[in-house]
């Protein structure tokens, strides 16, 4: 009985502490936001930081019972949860509700669920269980399949309920398979596609025709010790000269234009100074905001509750996507450079107690709880500061709203649980 | 090293950011000022500016409201402007101009794009202002002047422009600011302290409430009420006097240093100065090359005292001891000093001795008072030390101090001045023997020979002469309660008293006929040449009217200097006009109604026209006077000649 008293408390308590800390911050800016004037009381239900605050408290109860669950549970439960967490996409179908164009959430009673925000968990599960079990082989191209197809199935489901910004994530697993040893060319290939994409857009077919072929047969011809045969850059060449009009047919063709218009911003490819103008009255106007809103923090910012672009709600979704604007704005330089760098670090320790697992169920976990953490981390603040085009998902732990916080909460405590076995088996 | 790579890219990612934020926040981001944040909409509360009161109570100046329509560009959203220019009855080539000199400026921050609307444009206006986004109303106070003298004394209040602007944070485009004459030299305290309200604004630019919980606001103090030295009926008096003439006359209160009136003619009415016609008629104004209206006369001509000078040689004489009462002098008519041709003396030939000296205006007696003060030292240089600091401890030589923001420091001559004038130092008190008389190289402006005066009716004090009286709540500045004592002795002032009384109640006096009756008034006459310059050829005018004064000779009430440019000898122009200042002021109405229908009769038009009209003319003795009525007719010839030759 003693031991397993102690056994219950051996968790990773700097990584909890940077969960509170994250979690705890972003109410306050969440105050912020979504205040109008003066609190009368912190559990006003009515306001936004009330009804967080709530979510919070139920996080508290949420940890509790994550850490009291065996560890054992969630490896031999992942194919459940999987099929679960896959089911309650596809009744969205059926039952969703649409708010703001995207068919994502379960309306039930006032509060409303997004089971997008726990696919992630139960995703990362199930490629955890998948990659770890002993039949597997990831270099194996059948097995490589059959995992992606894994998140192949979350990713297309919540694409089809127009929620492109959260497809985007699945993309995190990636690090998951390239740390767990899928072959490089892999890596490779993924750099090409985005530097390919990039260059076709911004300079032209014509251009990156050229580049590609330059590169390529210098490399055939200068630096390549064995030399093979001639038509292997030739090929290569053609692959992606029919790629990058590949690229133009999909930015012209099946992009809406929001997103074409995202992407023209993002790699300056409207050079019309009217239509630019236009442009950010329209579709650039977040962003404008929220970057005036950051810069006008200054080193300092303009302290708790005293943002005036913030009091003012010149920035939309400022609770939500665009809440480190807030940070920005009212906590200055070293308060938005104290959030990344606690991130960072969450982020920085995840990884490092991956390694450290025995357990490879434990450690692809693990990474995958790090990367997907990471992917929204970078796209989010990223986007706010006008670093990355304009993708909507959520800062984790900080922006408004009970799914994403709960979905990342089960996300990083289940790993958390995990780890605890891990020091406990020492 | 594949456990490298998401390792890698997170810290790559978190030093972006962090570089990122410290070029938006710190590298292009500048310290939050509230002022330039379009977040919060700042209203203005201008308070009442400070009214201005005579020293008897008389209200002078006052406020009406007027409404500025203000811009600020970066918040214009497009509009009617067709509606929008005829609400403010401009062009659309107007708007375009105003529009891009308002951006120009600051496309940040409010500037006015039409100043001061008229009350019925203002309430039309008022109904559709909220249609026109990135403009509004902001409402000043304007100067209502109750009165139409002493426009050179009350000054006007104008745009603060850029200059102003940066130098003191206190202003913002539009603003207001005391531009000449005690608007400016009390600003401080006339234009209190602008309230301001901190509303936040929303991101469609609509107000939902105060910043900050209004706890950043402040509310108006309102300027102080200020009271000025002068006598407004006397003042009026003295510019009504003043008609037909150039010229200034200051009056001071010898025992304060108080001015009771500060003419400058011709003048102007101050209610010119106001609102929207005001730079249409200060150009006016500035153009009237012929009587300078906006030119001070009493602070800013700066002349030859002429004999009044002759006063403080005396004093000076007498100090150094080099005189005494009885020493007597034998006038022939002329001064000979060895110099290339005598100084003339208009006294008559006779013994001249302190008191006639003086009333009788001896050139003579004086010459040989001021050589024997210069040359009772060796060194020549040294000497004229001494005689100049005598004389600059009256407060001439420099300026005096007072409160308005004009002056000129005219010129009493040291050693040093004239060692460098003669680099040889071969100089004697002959050299400049015209000193004595008040010529050479002796300059004075009006105030300074008034303050003179009021320094020798206090027997050897005064105090700075100032326009202010006292200020709502505050005392004055201690500059003006100091007093200045002179370095001669109380005991040596009685006999120059004497004499320049005598000027008036002796028979020989040179203001005997200018005598009112009940007033033992003391005087001076003054008759100063003067140049200018026509074709190249430096030409004689008529001779300035000088006449100083000081009334009662005992206990004195008021001091004063006139001068009446080209109005020949003092006691002509400038001496009538002295005794009925003096007597309005001390018994407040004319017994000597003949000298002001002289001076009312008499204009001196003609004279001011003749360098700039081209044809040769007299002066002095040789130029006739001419009666108004006569200017008149000659000036309804002129214009028939010059019709018919049309």
């Amino acid at each position: 009985m003693s031991l397993n008293r102690t056994r219950n408390f051996k968790f990773d308590w700097i990584t909890i502490l940077l969960f509170l800390l994250l979690v705890g911050f972003g109410w306050l800016n969440i105050v912020s936001a979504s205040s109008s004037g003066d609190i009368t009381s912190y559990f006003d239900m009515s306001q936004r930081y009330g009804k967080q605050l709530v979510f919070i408290i139920f996080t508290f109860v949420l940890i509790i019972l994550i850490l009291s669950i065996e560890a054992k549970f969630y490896e031999r439960f992942a194919s459940v949860i999987y099929l679960a967490s896959m089911l309650s996409l596809i009744g969205l179908f059926i039952l969703g509700k649409n708010i703001n164009g995207a068919t994502s959430w379960y309306a039930i009673g006032g509060f409303t669920l997004q089971p997008s925000e726990f696919a992630k968990f139960a995703t990362a599960l199930a490629v955890a269980k998948y990659i770890s079990d002993l039949q597997t082989n990831i270099k194996n191209l059948k097995d490589q399949l059959k995992t992606a197809l894994l998140i192949f199935v979350p990713a297309f489901l919540i694409l089809l309920q127009n929620d492109a910004g959260s497809t985007i994530v699945y993309a995190a697993f990636f690090f998951v398979f390239y740390r767990e040893g899928i072959p490089q060319i892999y890596l490779l290939l993924l750099l090409s596609i985005i530097l390919l994409s990039v260059s076709a857009l911004k300079f032209s077919v014509l251009i990156t025709a050229i580049i590609v072929v330059v590169l390529l047969f210098t490399h055939h011809f200068f630096l390549k010790k064995k030399k093979g045969s001639i038509l292997q850059p030739i090929f290569i060449s053609l692959v992606c000269i029919v790629f990058s009009f590949g690229v133009h047919l999909f930015y012209n063709n099946i992009l809406q234009p929001h997103q074409q218009d995202r992407i023209s911003l993002w790699l300056r490819l409207e050079k019309d100074p009217e239509k630019l103008e236009q442009m950010k009255r329209t579709i650039l106007y977040n962003l404008n905001e929220s970057e005036k809103a950051i810069s006008s923090g200054g080193i300092t910012g303009k302290g708790f509750m005293e943002g005036t672009r913030t009091i003012g709600k010149f920035v939309p979704e400022q609770d939500t996507d665009y809440i480190f604007s807030t940070v920005g704005e009212e906590w200055g330089f070293l308060g938005s450079s104290f959030v990344v760098v606690l991130f960072v670090l969450l982020l920085i320790r995840i990884l490092h107690l991956a390694e450290l697992q025995k357990s490879q169920f434990s450690r692809i976990y693990g990474y995958s709880v790090a990367s997907i953490l990471f992917l929204h981390f970078m796209i989010n603040i990223g986007m706010v500061m006008g670093l990355i085009p304009t993708i909507g998902i959520p800062l984790p732990f900080f922006s408004y709203g009970g799914s994403s916080l709960w979905g990342f909460t089960i996300l990083l405590f289940v790993f958390i649980k995990l780890d605890s076995n891990r020091i406990n088996e020492w | 090293m594949r456990k490298l790579l998401l390792f890698s890219i997170i810290v790559l990612v978190g030093i972006t950011f962090i570089a990122r934020l410290f070029y938006l926040q710190v590298y292009t981001g500048k310290a939050y000022n509230i002022y330039e944040d379009n977040a919060i909409r700042k209203v203005f509360y201008y308070p009442k500016r400070g009214y201005v009161y005579d020293r008897n109570g008389e209200l002078l100046v006052a406020n009406q409201p007027s409404y500025d329509v203000m811009i600020i560009p970066r918040e214009v959203e497009p509009l009617d402007t067709l509606e929008f220019c005829s609400l403010l009855k401009i062009s659309k080539d107007d708007f375009k101009k105003k529009f891009s000199r308002a951006t120009n400026y600051s496309p940040r921050l409010p500037s006015p794009f039409v100043p001061q609307l008229s009350k019925n444009d203002y309430a039309v206006l008022q109904e559709k202002m909220w249609k026109y986004k990135g403009f509004y109303i902001q409402k000043r106070s304007l100067r209502d002047y109750q009165t139409t003298i002493g426009a050179n004394v009350l000054g006007f209040i104008a745009e603060a422009n850029q200059g102003e602007i940066d130098t003191d944070g206190f202003y913002q485009m539009g603003d207001l600011i005391g531009k000449q004459g005690i608007e400016k030299s009390y600003e401080n305290v006339l234009r209190g302290v602008k309230g301001v309200k901190f509303i936040q604004k929303n991101r469609f630019n609509r107000d939902i409430g105060p910043f900050d919980g209004g706890k950043q606001d402040t509310i108006p103090t309102p300027g102080k009420d200020i009271t000025v030295s002068i006598d407004a009926k006397l003042q009026a008096y003295g510019e009504m006097l003043m008609q037909n003439k150039v010229g200034g006359i200051v009056a001071i209160e010898p025992s304060s240093g108080e001015i009771l009136s500060l003419v400058s003619a011709p003048s102007y009415n101050p209610n010119l100065m106001v609102g929207r016609e005001r730079s249409g008629n200060y150009v006016k104004l500035r153009n009237d090359s012929i009587h300078l209206p906006l030119i001070d006369k009493g602070l800013l001509r700066m002349h030859e005292p002429g004999s009044p000078f002759k006063a403080l040689v005396a004093l000076t004489a007498l100090q150094e001891g080099v005189i005494d009462e009885k020493f007597s002098v034998r006038c022939s008519g002329a001064y000979n000093y060895g110099g290339r041709r005598p100084m003339g003396c208009h006294c008559g030939t006779g013994t001249r001795n302190l008191f006639n000296g003086i009333s009788e205006s001896c050139n003579s007696y004086f010459a040989t008072v001021y050589r024997k003060t210069i040359d009772k030292y060796d060194d020549a240089s040294h000497a004229m030390d001494v005689w100049s600091s005598h004389i600059k401890s009256f407060g001439l030589g420099d300026y005096l101090g007072y409160d308005l923001a004009i002056g000129k420091k005219g010129n009493i001559p040291d050693g040093a001045y004239y060692d460098k004038m003669y680099p040889d130092f071969r100089w004697r008190a002959t050299t400049n023997i015209s000193n004595s008389i008040g010529q050479g190289e002796v300059l004075v402006t009006p105030i300074q020979l008034a303050n003179m005066m009021a320094t020798i009716a206090n027997r050897g004090h005064y105090y700075t002469p100032h326009i202010i009286k006292s200020i709502e709540g505050q005392p004055i500045d201690d500059k003006f309660t100091t007093k200045h004592e002179t370095t001669i002795d109380k005991r040596h002032f009685e006999p120059v008293i004497q004499g320049l009384f005598d000027v008036y109640d002796k028979s020989g006096g040179t203001a005997n006929f200018l005598q009112v009756p009940g007033i033992e008034i003391c005087g001076k006459t003054g008759t100063a040449e003067n140049f200018t310059v026509i074709d190249g050829v430096k030409t004689q005018l008529t001779d300035h009217s000088i006449f100083v004064a000081f009334a009662p000779k005992d206990n004195p009430k008021i001091a004063l200097a006139i001068l009446v440019e080209n109005g020949y000898y003092g006691a002509r122009f400038a001496g009538r006009i002295a005794s009925l200042m003096i007597e309005k002021y001390i018994k407040g109405d004319i017994s000597r109604t003949d000298l002001e229908n002289w001076v009312m009769d008499y204009t001196l038009e003609h004279e001011y026209e003749k360098p700039t009209s081209g044809k040769p003319f007299r002066i002095n003795a040789n130029s006739g006077l001419m009666t108004v009525k006569e200017y008149e007719r000659l000036k309804k010839i002129e214009s028939e000649q010059t019709q018919i030759e049309e």
